[in-house]
């Protein structure tokens, strides 16, 4: 188990070594930032002066040696946009992406994980099917155009509820709604598929045999058998966590790192680009660690299939 | 009862033969396709107007059920006064030609790759593997904003980032088989007689793979329609002059107050569209992939 922990650490480290190396080289060799953040009408002086303040006048390999060597103290630069640090920038926006993000996650498996769990015990019911037609629609509907709709709905028709901003918990719901849609779709087609995989297993006939109540045997047998997969999907959960935030945090207005990356890139702000990508990255890095140790530490019998698939 | 009895007998068979017809929802979904397909190759000729010419009398013109629209502009006209219908149908066209680029730069690059790691194992496999493990743990589009926004944004480099998207599931899906090809009688008979390494694998072990890779690139296609809607959206995918799904959303979220069309027609398209695939893409899996089912 140590060095199975230890392994995957490695692995883990290297991703985000590589993840580091890619923005690293993607920010600098691609035109010169002086350039297109100062302008071509200014003197060479001030470019010179601009590229001396930003270390851009250094040796590629040297730039990449410094930047390491900043990255591993936590210090991402500085925006060129407001002359502050890179990550205050981020931090500042930080607690309302999180907010958005863990009351969606909440929100979405409240209600994916019992529909996908109901349509699997009621197989082939007009629940399953009605289940089986909204999470197929769900994952077709991107989530810009569930936030469009919504707001045409909610803000426009009914005039019920608030279009942009994050001032109350009210700017909270168009947001969530939109996010948890396709999310909560995609967790009720996995969790079905998980829960018959589970009901069809030699233990469950055994349980009916031994006297046991369908419920109690649902209950105590499909139900926690039934979870262990839905670990492995959090990882990618986490994911079109973070990509639907992204989107949604701009189609709402909501002042998170969402529109700030988006801004960012459309201003070029080399700084705040990389810390938002590279804290993306430890964050899924790190989720999949998680993942694979409890997966490991659930579901022993994955211990013999190390091998890749 | 009886038809599912049917059903099971015949599913515990050897594979069949007999030719069944696909449900309603996917011969629609198909249907839906093939219209969507002849719309774009016909753009030109179907279409009314020139998508970017601007009729300034008629601007923000509403569709032709609501008071005050007509059959000039069937879906109204934009803040510009351009024709809603005629910008729709040239966006389908976009998006679909940047989806299926895309689509078969991935199929391409994922099977070469592929190919390469099951070929020659060792470093070049761990290359491999780590460039997948890499693209795998991070989510796509935040590594395609980084890369737009610091290599600007043309429509060649666009296309491209289209195609890296999702290389590595196809990667990942012919080193498993060819892995296990490699081992059957066929392959190692061709290299007993001599064959070259390109022949066995393109013209001996694709075919037998090809039915993997072609459910994969119709359930890669809707997600990379998806990907590029949304970038296009935000404003950082197709750029005007050019028009795509995703960025007239994106213009007509401003005017949803006014003009909810110019937002509410592509996002229609968008949805069916992707929704068509999924349909056939998940129908084609069942039917040529038996061992991919519940992925």
């Amino acid at each position: 188990m140590l060095t199975f922990v230890l392994r995957k650490g490695a692995r883990a480290a290297l991703t985000v070594l590589l993840l580091a190396t890619f923005v690293f080289f993607i920010l600098r060799l691609t035109g010169d930032p002086a350039l297109s953040l100062v302008g071509l009408d200014v003197p060479p002086e001030a470019l010179e002066a601009f590229r001396q303040r930003w270390g851009l006048d250094q040796p590629l390999w040297k730039q990449y040696a410094i930047y390491l060597r900043q990255l591993a103290v936590g210090d991402f630069g500085r925006s060129f946009i407001g002359d502050r640090a890179a990550w205050d920038v981020v931090a500042d926006r930080l607690p309302k992406t999180l907010l958005l993000m863990s009351v969606t996650a909440v929100v979405t498996l409240a209600l994916g994980i019992p529909l996908g769990i109901v349509a699997a015990l009621r197989r082939d019911t007009w629940i399953d099917r009605v289940a089986i037609g909204v999470s197929v629609a769900g994952l077709s509907l991107p989530n810009f155009v569930v936030g469009i709709l919504l707001i045409l709905l909610f803000g426009v028709g009914l005039m019920l509820l608030p279009t942009t901003g994050s001032e109350t918990l009210w700017h909270l719901v168009l947001p969530v709604a939109t996010m948890a849609t396709g999310d909560a779709a995609v967790f009720a087609r996995f969790s079905r598929s998980a829960m018959l995989e589970v009901l069809n297993q030699p233990y469950m006939r055994t349980a009916s045999a031994k006297g046991r109540v369908w419920r109690d045997a649902v209950l105590w047998h499909a139900l926690p058998n039934a979870a262990i997969p839905l670990v492995t999907v959090i990882g990618l959960y986490m994911g079109r966590l973070i990509v639907g935030a992204v989107v949604t945090e701009n189609v709402f207005a909501w002042p998170g790192v969402g529109s700030l990356l988006v801004l960012s890139v459309e201003n070029r702000d080399l700084a705040v680009v990389q810390t938002v990508v590279i804290l993306v990255g430890i964050t899924m890095v790190l989720t999949n660690l998680t993942i694979d140790i409890a997966y490991r530490w659930l579901d022993p019998r994955t211990a013999g299939q190390e091998g890749r698939a | 009862m009886a038809a599912k009895a049917l059903a099971q007998i015949q599913n515990a068979g050897p594979p069949r033969r007999t030719r069944r017809l696909a449900p309603v929802s996917v011969r629609i979904a198909a249907g839906w396709i093939v219209a969507m397909v002849a719309v774009s190759l016909l753009a030109d000729w179907i279409a009314p107007f020139d998508y970017a010419t601007m009729d300034l009398r008629n601007r923000l013109a509403p569709p032709v059920w609501m008071d005050g629209g007509g059959w000039l502009h069937a879906l109204g006209t934009d803040d510009l006064g351009r024709d809603v219908l005629s910008r729709v149908i040239h966006s389908i066209r976009t998006s679909l030609l940047v989806a299926l680029l895309g689509t078969v730069i991935g199929a391409v690059l994922g099977t070469s790759l592929g190919f390469l790691a099951a070929r020659f194992g060792g470093w070049i496999d761990d290359l491999v593997m780590t460039a997948i493990d890499f693209q795998a743990a991070l989510p796509f589009l935040i590594l395609a904003l980084a890369a737009l926004a610091f290599l600007g944004n043309s429509f060649v480099l666009f296309v491209a980032i289209m195609g890296i998207y999702g290389w590595e599931r196809y990667a990942r899906i012919v080193r498993g088989l060819t892995l296990a090809a490699q081992a059957q009688g066929y392959a190692v008979a061709l290299r007993t007689l001599g064959a070259s390494s390109p022949r066995i694998y393109f013209a001996h072990i694709l075919p037998n793979i090809a039915s993997a890779i072609i459910v994969n690139m119709t359930l890669n296609f809707p997600e990379t329609v998806l990907l590029e809607t949304s970038l296009s959206f935000l404003g950082l995918g197709i750029q005007p002059p050019l028009t795509s799904l995703g960025n007239m959303v994106g213009f007509g979220r401003d005017y949803l107050l006014t003009a909810w069309w110019i937002a509410v027609c592509p996002a229609a398209a968008i949805f069916l569209t992707t929704l068509a695939f999924s349909l056939l893409g998940d129908w084609l899996r069942d039917r040529l992939d038996p061992t991919l089912r519940g992925r």
